[in-house]
């Protein structure tokens, strides 16, 4: 599989892509009345996850499949109704089924169908082929051997496998199916939604830069998130992504990144360079947000996704509890972002907010020390000032941990217990409203952290971040990481692009 | 796969503004004092030839002269070293500079991406610190500050033991001039400047010794 290897024209506009990401009709070739199939799951998935165009289905037998009325062939179809078909045929059959699919103005195919070229020799004749094919006829190919595509946008979930994500601006491409799905379980998991994720199976003829030069363009993405493992024409793909990401953050996760490992080499340069080296000057060079996981690669695009964009690397800590700051300040100070002086008129702000054994430095600890209003009133004073660029703010969610467990309680609700649960709930829903509220207002990103997130989702605080579309930071240093890429980012386009 | 002469090396470097030790050649004892008196004590004193390789090992290297007598002394004993499979050689005089701090550059082509240009901490442990990053030819001058801000080793580079922080501009002139270099030479493939030092004076980068591979 290559990433950069390509018989699409990239001069030519994306109105093909348009057929596979925003189809007026869907056909699902090879429709099988078996729940076990890929050809009964895929029209499964497309009817179930809300596609609002036309449907149809062949099947060489005919029959009903999910309700619908399946064609023994494409000829039997209406002309004009579709342009995007979903092939799960078996792969002798597509050539004649492109070719019949042609002359019904389906202008994409995505095919799920395995037996090319990870198949073999044979295979990879028929793979040939089939390219040659689809672009003697005008199809757009995506596939062979891959797991299907999704655009929210469209409501569009023509997949193998699931899930179908919520609706965001996050657009995936990957060399691998299995990251696609990695990366949308993240997505249910967050609720930072996704919009448009296609797995580029064997790339035959559609490899992951092409998508990521759709995505470049497309106005319901604003960041784009990509797997890599192999890569053929190095020097095509450095030019193809860093025009990608010169229009929008581009995160990338690249497999094999310790295969090859050091070369054996005559020359003192030669024997400090290794594939990965070179891979991540490049990645830097171009603008690139490399992640080393699957976590810190999603977390990178759901901040991009969610955030504002940061102006500098100035952050401030704002923290309930001690030792939560003193552990994130160390995250900082060991990150290219900037653990920030406390100004002195911002300290003399917050003077006239907080009893006198609050911190007064950063981290900007509370120390238990806040009322009703104090979080919102800090988060304002802190962002607003012109020496912050962002914020992380950990600590939300503890009184409703606690009310949670008051709730479940055999007391509940007497002894004035359903008050005072419906008071800190009530509390950390405003306080996580009030981090996405200021950061909004005042175009700076504020980061929520707490595990919270992960041990207890339904906590009124991370709840609450999640009903705001940003992402609940399950630690400090997860924040941290995802803002030092944010912070990267910015400073590539201030240094080159003004 | 070749590899340029010592003098070769330099001279090609050099056109691309890698910043190089002043040195003198000279044929007699007699000449390599004054070239001494000229560039100034202490100096290093080597025996050069087309021919001549694995000059440490034969003892064709004289480090640390800190007079007129020790370099005639040198001097005289190195050409008497000279065999005749040496063919002709000569003297290289060149003063002796003692950096704490030594980087290495370099170009390489690699399989995937092509020409690269490499900076990263050198001296005798380079090869276990492996501090180093690399660009793809050609890079800009924001490129050449990155790899620079890119190394772990910060420390080393601002202000240390004594010594002024590297001159951080002359350094991206070096990375510059092998990217330029590589865009101008398709038949070289690999370049080691190795050791970059840190001069402690100035901070500037000078190379003390390069190794040029062509295709052939």
């Amino acid at each position: 599989m290559n990433a950069s290897n390509s018989s699409h024209d990239r001069r030519e506009d994306f109105s093909a892509f348009d057929a596979l990401f925003n189809p007026k009709g869907v056909v699902v070739a090879g429709a099988s009345s078996h729940p076990g199939k890929f050809g009964f799951v895929a029209l499964h998935n497309i009817l179930a996850c809300g596609y609002r165009g036309a449907v149809g289905a062949t099947n060489r037998d005919g029959g009903t499949v999910l309700g619908i009325e399946t064609a023994t062939d494409i000829e039997s179809l209406d002309a004009d109704t579709y342009d995007l078909v979903f092939v799960c045929t078996p792969a002798s059959a597509n050539p004649e089924l492109l070719r019949a699919c042609a002359k019904k103005g389906i202008r994409a195919a995505f095919v799920t169908s395995a037996g090319y070229a990870e198949a073999g020799e044979e295979g990879i004749g028929a793979q040939r082929q089939l390219v040659a094919l689809a672009n003697e006829l005008g199809i757009l190919l995506a596939g062979p051997n891959g797991q299907g595509v999704i655009s929210t946008p469209a409501h569009l979930c023509a997949q193998i496998v699931a899930p179908y994500p919520p609706a965001g601006k996050i657009g995936i491409a990957s060399q691998s199916g299995n990251f696609v799905s990695s990366f949308m379980n993240l997505a249910v998991q967050s609720g930072v939604g996704v919009s448009r994720a296609v797995s580029a199976g064997n790339a035959a003829a559609i490899g992951v830069a092409d998508y990521l030069e759709y995505y470049a363009n497309d106005p319901h993405t604003a960041v784009a998130l990509a797997y890599l493992e192999g890569v053929s024409d190095g020097r095509a793909l450095f030019e193809r992504l860093r025009s990608v990401a010169a229009c929008k953050p581009l995160v990338l996760l690249k497999g094999g990144a310790t295969s090859g490992g050091q070369r054996a080499a005559a020359s003192h340069t030669g024997s400090l360079a290794s594939d990965d080296r070179v891979f991540d000057g490049m990645c830097r060079q171009a603008g690139i947000t490399r992640a080393a996981n699957v976590e810190e690669a999603f977390e990178a695009a759901a901040t991009f996704a969610t955030q504002p964009q940061l102006r500098g690397p100035k952050t401030m800590v704002i923290t309930t509890a001690g030792g939560w700051g003193v552990v994130t300040a160390d995250a900082i100070a060991n990150s290219e972002l900037e653990l920030a002086a406390l100004p002195a008129d911002l300290k003399a702000a917050i003077d006239e907010k907080l009893p006198p054994r609050w911190s007064k430095n950063n981290p900007i600890d509370l120390a238990g020390g806040e009322t009703r209003d104090t979080i919102p009133e800090v988060l304002q004073l802190v962002a607003a000032h012109p020496e912050v660029d962002a914020i992380v703010y950990l600590g939300l969610g503890i009184q409703s941990n606690q009310a949670q467990l008051l709730r479940n309680g055999p007391y509940y609700p007497d002894h004035g217990i359903e008050r005072i649960v419906a008071y800190h709930e009530r509390q950390d829903a405003r306080f996580a409203q009030a981090a996405a509220d200021v950061s909004a207002a005042t175009g700076k990103p504020i980061l929520t952290a707490t595990e919270l997130g992960v041990a207890a989702p339904d906590n009124a605080g991370p709840a609450t971040v999640r009903t705001t579309g940003r992402l609940c930071y399950a630690t400090a240093n997860r924040a941290v990481a995802a803002l030092e890429h944010l912070w990267r980012d910015a400073r590539y386009r201030q240094r080159r692009l003004g | 796969m070749s590899t340029l002469s010592e003098a070769e090396s330099k001279r090609l470097l050099g056109a691309h503004g890698v910043p190089f030790l002043e040195e003198r050649i000279v044929t007699t004892p007699r000449d390599a004092v004054e070239a001494a008196d000229e560039l100034g004590y202490p100096v290093v004193a080597k025996l050069n030839g087309d021919k001549i390789s694995h000059k440490t090992e034969r003892g064709l290297v004289k480090l640390n002269l800190r007079d007129a007598t020790s370099v005639e002394h040198a001097a005289t004993e190195l050409f008497a070293a000279a065999t005749p499979q040496d063919g002709v050689v000569q003297v290289l005089i060149a003063p002796m500079l003692h950096g704490t701090r030594e980087l290495i550059a370099g170009l390489l082509h690699d399989e995937q991406f092509g020409s690269t240009v490499m900076l990263g901490v050198g001296g005798v442990l380079a090869e276990a610190i492996q501090d180093v990053v690399f660009r793809l030819v050609p890079i800009t001058e924001i490129d050449a500050q990155e790899m620079i801000e890119e190394l772990a080793t910060q420390p080393l580079l601002s202000e240390f033991r004594g010594e002024p922080a590297v001159d951080r501009s002359a350094l991206i002139a070096v990375l510059l001039g092998l990217s330029r270099l590589s865009e101008g030479n398709a038949n070289v493939q690999s370049v080691d400047v190795n050791p970059l030092i840190i001069s402690p004076l100035d901070g500037r980068p000078v190379a003390v010794d390069a190794l040029v591979e062509v295709a052939t």
